[in-house]
């Protein structure tokens, strides 16, 4: 099956890393492979807010947003 | 609760949100259903009365700039709605800084006034010293000192009511927290308005975001531009409410809608809890004059011990 590579910000962590999903993947299977918790983050793309059901397309820039309080 | 589940789109417009229901909520109807909710819980708690002077604690992260930013839209509306800011510093190098920076921004930018009280200048040490002097939980130390200064500063400024930026999650989390330490008696102090005293020691304290979930303030924050950089709290993170945080976010994954249950169950029996337990917290501090469970309060108890272990260290 095609591939496609997703390049990920975790801003919790503070971290760049790329991803390699099937080319049908979604941004839930984006974050089950990440181990990330849908409840605990909000996903951007280009700015603008998407949600797990949304598709993904090879090269594109994804940021993790956590959504736990900082203390 | 009931929840129905209902998949529907709100309209054309690309989504920016799933609620807890199933619905899909675009930019400007999320805008709208959570700016509702929020006047919603206000008047369902009755938080705000018809002429206030209205303190709002703020961090400058999204929870509490979120309810600066809407009670600072009702104040414009209703001129008799007067506020304010509060920040607590409590000397956390390397995030305090930054978070008090966005709040400052933020208030700046929207000619609010921020009052900042340091531990430094209130107690003679920061956070970080107090920590290198006494063996204790951070979390518990900084939460006893942040709750009596907010209490007196409040007092002091002659604030009606001070807002907080706590959401569903952090109630949840409180609720959980105190059944499992078996500490029912703090429960009684949960709740979408607490510190109701007549004898003015008390600054009763509300909490707008009561039934918004983390999720919905965050996504409030982001499509409105209040989130900053994530920055979390050094001391926060091996916490016992980070565990039950973690706990409640996977029983959420598997079972949507259970901390709605969680908060609305105990929304339930808390007059009965308080009833049973509106005795506490009813004399006065013998040293300091603040509201107290005990003899002395445990802020001064802190003060104290941190005194002989500075005494005993020179």
């Amino acid at each position: 099956m095609k591939k496609i590579k997703i390049a990920v910000f975790i801003d919790r962590e503070n971290k760049n890393i790329n991803a390699e999903l099937n080319d049908d993947s979604s941004v839930s299977d984006l974050l089950k492979k990440l181990k990330i918790n849908p409840v605990t983050v909000i996903v951007s793309r280009n700015s603008e807010l998407i949600l797990e059901d949304e598709k993904l397309n090879d090269k594109d820039k994804i940021k993790i947003l956590s959504v736990i309080s900082g203390g | 609760m009931q929840i129905n589940i209902n998949n529907k789109n709100c309209c054309s417009e690309k989504p920016v949100i799933q609620l807890t229901a199933g619905e899909k909520l675009c930019k400007n109807h999320f805008n709208e259903y959570f700016e509702n909710k929020v006047f919603k819980t206000i008047r369902q708690f009755d938080l705000l009365g018809k002429e206030e002077n209205l303190g709002v604690a703020i961090s400058g992260g999204k929870d509490s700039l979120t309810v600066l930013r809407l009670l600072n839209k009702l104040s414009k509306q209703n001129p008799k709605i007067k506020i304010t800011a509060i920040a607590i510093d409590e000397g956390i190098a390397g995030y305090r800084d930054k978070t008090l920076a966005t709040a400052q921004k933020f208030c700046d930018e929207n000619n609010i006034k921020l009052n900042i009280f340091s531990y430094k200048d209130e107690f003679g040490l920061t956070l970080d010293e107090m920590l290198k002097i006494l063996d204790v939980k951070p979390c518990s130390i900084c939460g006893v000192f942040r709750r009596y200064l907010l209490n007196k500063k409040s007092i002091e400024l002659k604030l009606t009511k001070l807002a907080t930026g706590h959401n569903l999650d952090d109630e949840c989390q409180s609720i959980m927290m105190n059944q499992m330490k078996n500490n029912i008696g703090a429960s009684a102090r949960l709740g979408p308005k607490v510190g109701v005293s007549d004898d003015g020691k008390f600054s009763q304290r509300i909490k707008p975001l009561y039934l918004c979930m983390e999720k919905e303030v965050t996504t409030y924050a982001f499509i409105n531009g209040l989130l900053d950089n994530f920055n979390e709290c050094p001391n926060v993170a091996h916490s016992f409410r980070a565990q039950v945080r973690d706990m409640l976010n996977g029983m959420e994954q598997k079972f949507a809608g259970t901390k709605y249950s969680i908060v609305n169950s105990f929304l339930e029996t808390l007059p009965i809890l308080k009833e049973k337990f509106k005795g506490e917290m009813a004399q006065a501090c013998s040293k300091c004059g603040e509201p107290s469970a005990n003899e002395t309060c445990s802020a001064c108890n802190y003060l104290e011990r941190l005194k002989k272990s500075v005494m005993h260290q020179n």
